[in-house]
């Protein structure tokens, strides 16, 4: 009886793997029609990014990445990126850690006040700044008279880029944070360590894949922002030009070797933004089910 | 006395979790609080070990004639158990038990190898000391639990309050782990709080149990005590099986259910509702009626699966009956399903509801 049962149930499991798998040339087609699709939109692309920049040779893509302008991009757009997202990173961690860990009046509202730059395009928030910030602006006329310039420059772009990169690590910390609850911070307090110390040995240690998630995505966008960045710059080269924006000035310029060269660098950081991605994904995954 | 509660009160919101209550635990003593879930029990620990603050001026925490109501929870040297062990997932065994000396000023911190030489101690007195480099998802639950002690144990603490230790644990293991805990407690003496709603933990484990409900405390006695002589309804009712019956009382008699036998309890001028409680021990089975108080009732159900077989009957009016009976009396009666027979009840417990809170 009970080895007939045994086989009854192995059979059965047999039959449902079987139900659930497609024939193989559906299988075959399925799969082709992705392969070519990922190969057309994304590979094809990639590959004329690089043509076109090694197009007159080596040397000319070495000459128009040294190109004053085109350092002078670089060099803001890191700029950018290295005020933009630690200050993300110091928001993402303490907002997460108040939304998940205690219960004030307004949590729902912060929630949904952090998702807000995903929900308004990246043009209108730039356009708020310029509203606010402008020559004919609430603030501008206060700010051009005590000689602090924002609009069409650094500070502004700066601005636009903390804005619109705003979500990304509190976003993923807090769901990780909820889930891992607050026994554990309790079990250190109660053995006699500090907030400080509670914080560094035993919170950050448990978030840490999923806060360096949250940084790739957040420096991914901090340097690829164009939208935001483009209406607050005022494109001024060597200037306030940012790595997509000098990419677009090149290009409009015919200057078609320069442009796809500062284009194949941010493919670059989007490569490695890929594989480290995956890579803290995996680890962020094994994270958050141990918890 | 080791921890002395005095008149805490502890709202969240509107709901009271804790009304005016005072608790004292001698040196050395394993106490229990049990009660059912929501009673306030937990509340009570996490308030004793500083994670949970008392309402304002509500009263006050004694750990060793020491005021510490207004201490952080850091400085009280409690050591606490969680339910759910609360490791710190990304340390080893080693590093977990450690944690608590590690975090010391450096003034206070022991050196190195008088932290490496405390933590093998502990992990030899929870019999886990080859377990001192694994992680605790490698580990099983009841392994976790003893590491969570010893970890609580490094502290030196002046108190151990364990929150439902073995609430999570299975039945075999709950047992094994409770039947160690009470070895363990002989040998360090250690002042110890326990919080179960599991009441066969309590009154196994602790020394003396306190039966909370509704945010008080309905008795504090040894498990003797708590078990043979409930102060009321509720702790009868709570620790232990019992039957209960519905009905009255007037003048020295009660009227309950099918039952009516002399009351001695305290005299009424008029009929009182009431209950009897009886527990399925407290009761004998008779083939004919024999002039005792009783009544007649239907086998429905026998178990003798146990030390004891089990009988569920039901009265003519449909009122169900548990009885436990030893096997041999069982066999001697030659008890069968629909058998009808005679019930008598060797101990009543009546309560009148006046007498209730």
């Amino acid at each position: 009886m009970q080895i007939r049962g045994f086989w009854n149930h192995r059979c059965a499991i047999a039959r449902k793997t079987a139900a659930t798998t497609e024939p193989f040339a559906v299988r075959f087609l399925l799969i082709g029609i992705a392969m070519v699709f990922i190969g057309l939109f994304l590979l094809a692309p990639l590959a004329a990014v690089l043509v076109q920049a090694f197009g007159d040779g080596v040397g000319v893509y070495w000459r128009s990445l040294r190109d004053s302008d085109t350092l002078a991009a670089i060099r803001l757009t890191l700029l950018t990126a290295a005020i933009a997202v630690p200050l993300n990173l110091v928001f993402g961690i303490a907002a997460s850690w108040a939304i998940a860990k205690f219960e004030f009046l307004g949590k729902s509202l912060l929630i949904t006040l952090i998702d807000l730059p995903f929900a308004v395009s990246p043009v209108i928030s730039g356009m708020i700044y310029v509203l606010l910030f402008g020559l004919h602006g609430y603030l501008g006329p206060w700010l051009s008279a005590h000689n602090i310039e924002i609009i069409f420059a650094v500070p502004g772009i700066v601005l636009a880029t903390v804005f619109v990169t705003f979500p990304f690590v509190a976003r993923e910390l807090i769901p990780l944070m909820q889930a891992q609850g607050t026994e554990e911070e309790e079990a250190a307090l109660s053995l006699g360590a500090g907030g400080w110390q509670t914080f560094l040995r035993v919170t950050l240690p448990n978030i840490k894949w999923g806060v360096l998630y949250g940084v790739i995505l957040c420096n991914a966008r901090a340097m690829g922002e164009f939208g935001a960045v483009s209406v607050i710059s005022g494109h001024i080269r060597g200037l306030t030009n940012t790595m997509p924006l000098h990419v677009e000035i090149l290009y409009n310029e015919y200057n078609f070797v320069g442009a796809f060269a500062v284009a194949s660098l941010l493919t670059v950081v989007a490569l490695i933004t890929l594989v480290l991605k995956s890579f803290a994904e995996w680890k962020f995954k094994q994270e958050l089910r141990v918890s | 006395m080791s921890i002395e509660v005095q008149h805490i009160s502890k709202h969240f919101g509107t709901f009271a979790a804790l009304k005016d209550v005072s608790l004292n635990v001698a040196t050395g003593e394993l106490v229990a609080l049990l009660g059912p879930s929501g009673s306030g029990k937990t509340t009570l620990l996490r308030i004793i070990s500083g994670l949970e603050a008392p309402d304002q001026g509500s009263g006050q925490i004694l750990l060793h004639d020491e005021d510490v109501t207004s201490r952080h929870v850091g400085t009280r040297r409690v050591g606490f158990v969680f339910q759910h062990y609360a490791l710190f997932r990304h340390m080893t065994v080693f590093k977990n038990i450690a944690f608590g000396l590690q975090v010391r000023p450096r003034k206070l911190r022991p050196a190195r190898h008088q932290i490496r030489e405390k933590v093998h101690e502990l992990l030899k007195l929870v019999q886990l000391d080859w377990l001192a480099d694994r992680y605790p998802a490698q580990l099983s639950g009841g392994q976790r639990q003893r590491i969570a002690l010893a970890r609580a144990l490094a502290i030196e603490p002046k108190v151990l309050l364990l929150d439902e230790p073995f609430g999570a644990l299975d039945a075999k293991t709950r047992q094994e782990l409770r039947r160690w805990l009470r070895r363990l407690h002989s040998e360090l003496h250690v002042t110890s709080v326990l919080v179960t709603h599991d009441q066969e933990e309590a009154l196994e484990v602790a020394d003396r149990v306190v039966i909370t409900n509704a945010g008080r405390i309905e008795q504090i006695g040894t498990p003797e005590e708590v078990f043979h002589h409930p102060a009321n309804e509720f702790v009868m009712n709570f620790v232990g099986h019992v039957n209960v019956f519905h009905g009255r009382v007037e003048g020295d008699r009660a009227f309950l259910g099918p039952l009516e036998v002399e009351y001695s309890g305290q005299r009424h001028a008029t009929t009182k509702p009431a209950r009897g409680l009886i527990r399925p021990y407290d009761i004998d089975i008779e083939t004919q009626a024999n002039g005792k108080p009783g009544f007649k009732a239907t086998v429905r159900h026998i178990n003798a699966a146990g030390p004891q077989v089990k009988i569920d009957l039901t009265t003519d009016s449909g009122e169900p009956v548990h009885v436990e009976l030893p096997h041999e009396r069982f066999q001697a009666l030659g008890l069968v399903v629909g058998k009808t027979v005679f019930v008598n009840p060797r101990e009543i417990n009546v309560f009148v509801d006046d007498e209730r809170r």
